[in-house]
């Protein structure tokens, strides 16, 4: 197995992610897309272990934490969205212009 | 190493399988019209990355991902999509901008790059062979030991948020309804 497949396929992941941030519209699906972002990283950290096998598995121990990050991110991120759709009455990222200037 | 060599691996097979398969959920999940089918596809998604963690010998890391993804993330989504009524049907232009073309364009600006620093700065690096899983006695005594401040920290910020969200998330009553449930 060579390094480049795991990280090429990380990083087509993680573009993958880009693209449905910047186009979607909906709140929910640019969480859904920021997920495919963190999943890519992780995929990135767990090949670089692999590589460079450390003693203490630092690659999979920081994977952990950005697991642990992500589902609090998720949690508080859906809490918000919650309350900008009963506030507003929709939950699309283009029509939340408050704090437009 | 050429791409003989490369597909002679019987390990490699299956990473091509599963790389497929999860790039194709991907791609799905950015692009569907339908935002519950987008959820369940990130499902097969992230377990194409647990796939991958096993092929890399990260065995702990791949059932975390299904026990915290799969398990919990997606249901709270599935939840998020259903209580913000987003909108269901194929109707494609609610859910996606117009403006696609731009959006394109800085993807693929952004993957060129990736790959160009991948390729010149990784080549055809080989991972050496892998015998044997991670024991998960190492994770733990890393998580334990030398970054157990972390580790409580990253615990906290987990309980704050959820405690944050439900207090976001819950409906303050009306003062008229505050008054009517004292009265009973």
């Amino acid at each position: 197995m060579i390094l480049n497949q795991f990280l090429i396929l990380a990083a087509i992941l993680f573009v993958m992610g880009v693209y449905g941030l910047l186009v979607r519209r909906n709140a929910v699906m640019v969480l859904l897309s920021v997920e495919l972002m963190l999943a890519a990283v992780n995929i990135n950290l767990v090949a670089m272990e692999a590589f460079w096998q450390t003693t203490e598995a630092l690659g999979q121990i920081l994977a952990v934490f950005i697991i642990t990050v992500a589902a609090a991110e998720v949690g508080i991120g859906l809490a918000i969205i919650l309350l900008i759709f009963r506030n507003r009455r929709s939950a699309n990222v283009d029509e939340l212009d408050l704090m437009r200037w | 190493m050429g791409f003989e060599d490369w597909i002679a691996e019987p390990l490699n097979w299956v990473f091509a399988v599963v790389a497929l398969a999860t790039v194709f959920s991907g791609f799905r999940v950015v692009t569907s019209p339908n935002v519950v089918h987008a959820a369940l596809f990130l499902v097969a998604a992230l377990a194409g990355t647990a796939a991958v963690f096993l092929l890399l010998a990260a065995e702990f890391l791949a059932w975390v991902l299904v026990l915290v993804y799969i398990g919990a993330v997606i249901v709270l989504f599935l939840f998020g999509i259903m209580i913000t009524r987003a909108p269901t049907g194929r109707d494609d232009s609610k859910l996606d901008h117009q403006r696609r073309l731009p959006a394109f364009l800085v993807s693929l600006a952004l993957f060129v790059l990736l790959m160009w620093g991948l390729i010149s700065q990784w080549g055809d690096t080989t991972i050496d062979r892998i015998t044997a899983g991670t024991p998960t006695t190492v994770l733990g005594e890393g998580l334990l030991g030398r970054f157990v401040f972390p580790f409580e920290v990253v615990g906290f910020v987990l309980l704050a948020a959820l405690v944050g969200g439900i207090t976001i998330a819950r409906r303050d009553l009306s003062p008229a309804e505050e008054k009517e449930r004292e009265s009973k």
